[in-house]
């Protein structure tokens, strides 16, 4: 990668990063992208067979989304939603999830 | 707002008073306003309960929706193959209403005024908006097959393409036809609602004749050159299981029909059936349609993708099936659901003086039963992408089912509760 691209490319990615942390409301919106089937905040139906992530450690859903984006977790669809997410906004989703008590 | 009555006002008030405190009442920069939304859909509904939600209670909200209840599209070819009960797609608005304050009104729009930002009742009067947001689904261009014009007609040669009425009349026409029978769906040109709907419709059926009629034929008259979602996977179904039953025809355009022979008449061809189910060409519901928004092939609206707001009318957003969709995007109940989500945060920080959100994300997860327990799913993610000013699909994200199964099936009944709270309760 040639110097003057490369630092674009930075600029591009800091760019992005400061809109995202400038934005209070971020969090809560990418986790409502989950909300379809895993309920609303997090609170899955019950018994309705779908994993409830509020109240559910950020280290250990993290986890689980990386797995699944991976491979390392099998699965009939996480694998394909999780690769549609960066690194960032799924930490963003965890983090919220785990906040909801 | 005329049509309120003062004690549902006071009622809507205590509600929302209650919940802010529920919530521990944010103090100060909070988003202030009425939002009316038109259509409790997959869209309406979501935005409704999230504006709500999100604003904890200090945005009002009134839902204006023409039916009493709501009755969902997914999963209602199960209703149709007959292994479930409209009670099973039919959920009350209750929760709206009473816990997230939201006022429901049971009504038409006629007319939308962007200038005064009011909307007219069929019922008559007029409401008054901050915000308005249009999800107002489908209406059909009854133009395109010109014999299905009168209401007569029309609930002759069905469509069952809304979930209502429509279903359980089809439901009755495939009871009551004789083994041996055919029955022929019709697919228009895409884009259409729900692209794999027709083919997982024509699964059903066939499942249904299977068991209850197995001498009888289903066969596919699609407007497309070929199956236009999850191909593999249902073109496999159709040979495992309904060998004999499912026939499949591309390029098989419907133009016109006899309404009293059940005959689809195409360019060059006619086809006779027992049961002839037509699912005419659509556009953007009425409502979004008549009132001088800015549509795209004069069918679909165009909308700003940070806001949902639709290009050139601003206060007014529309989404869910009528807008023009981002590329690869379809038009499912689970992406107006999202569109409802990304409507509702923009609208309540446009309603305390900011700029929506510059990197809006949406997501889609489409299942499909190919007989009563087994299903197949397509799913996808967009993220806004600046250049373009679109939501664009990820590449290298989402895709379809390995293969039909079981656990599939259960995850898709699993969608639908999830999906049905998160809209309404």
């Amino acid at each position: 990668m040639k110097l003057p691209t490369l630092i674009a490319a930075l600029g591009l990615v800091a760019a992005t990063g400061a809109a995202q942390a400038a934005d209070p409301n971020l969090a809560r919106n990418l986790a409502a992208t989950c909300a379809n089937c895993h309920g609303t905040n997090g609170r899955a139906v019950p018994n309705s067979g779908m994993d409830a992530l509020a109240g559910e450690d950020k280290a250990k859903t993290l986890k689980k989304l990386n797995d699944f984006k991976t491979g390392v977790k099998p699965a009939s669809i996480m694998h394909q939603i999780t690769k549609g997410y960066t690194e960032q906004q799924l930490d963003l989703i965890a983090g919220y999830f785990a906040g909801q008590k | 707002m005329m049509l309120m009555k003062r004690r549902d006002f006071l009622k809507a008030g205590a509600a929302a008073g209650a919940m802010a405190s529920l919530y521990g009442c944010a103090g100060g920069g909070q988003p202030r306003g009425h939002v009316v939304v038109v259509g409790g859909g997959y869209g309406g509904a979501t935005t409704a309960k999230y504006l709500r939600m999100w604003s904890e209670g200090s945005v009002q909200v009134t839902l204006i929706e023409r039916n009493p209840t709501f009755i969902s599209c997914p999963i209602s070819n199960l209703v149709i193959g007959g292994t479930q009960k409209m009670e099973d797609i039919t959920i009350s608005y209750d929760g709206l209403k009473n816990k997230w304050g939201v006022r429901v009104i049971q009504d038409d729009v006629v007319a939308v005024d962007p200038a005064k930002k009011a909307v007219s009742l069929k019922a008559g009067g007029s409401m008054a908006y901050d915000r308005l947001v249009l999800s107002p689904g489908i209406d059909f261009m009854w133009n395109e097959i010109p014999a299905l014009a009168s209401a007569d007609a029309q609930a002759k040669i069905l469509h069952a393409w809304k979930a209502g009425p429509q279903t359980v009349a089809l439901r009755k026409q495939l009871e009551d036809m004789k083994d041996g029978g055919v029955y022929a769906l019709s697919i228009p040109k895409a884009p259409y609602r729900c692209p794999p709907g027709p083919y997982e419709r024509a699964c059903l059926v066939a499942n249904y004749f299977k068991q209850a009629k197995p001498k009888s034929k289903v066969v596919i008259l699609d407007a497309n050159e070929d199956v236009m979602s999850k191909k593999g996977l249902f073109t496999k179904a159709w040979t495992d299981l309904y060998k004999d039953i499912i026939e499949y025809r591309p390029n098989s355009e419907v133009k016109d029909v006899d309404v009293a022979n059940k005959t689809a008449i195409l360019e060059f061809d006619k086809f006779k059936a027992d049961v002839l189910n037509v699912i005419p060409p659509h556009r953007a519901g009425d409502i979004a349609h008549k009132s001088g928004l800015k549509l795209i092939n004069n069918r679909w609206v165009d909308i700003n993708w940070l806001s949902m707001e639709v290009n050139g009318t601003p206060g007014v957003h529309v989404l869910g099936d009528a807008i023009f969709p981002a590329p690869t995007m379809p038009k499912s109940g689970h992406m107006a659901n999202q569109h409802g989500k990304l409507a509702a945060a923009a609208i309540l920080n446009m309603l305390s003086g900011q700029e929506p959100s510059p990197t809006p994300v949406v997501m889609n997860t489409c299942y499909s039963f190919v007989d009563a327990k087994q299903a197949i799913h397509v799913a996808s993610v967009h993220q806004y992408d600046p250049a373009t000013k679109v939501v664009q699909p990820v590449q290298g994200a989402g895709g379809v089912s390995a293969a039909r199964n079981e656990l599939e099936g259960k995850a898709a009944m699993g969608w639908a509760k999830n999906i049905w709270a998160d809209m309404l309760a």
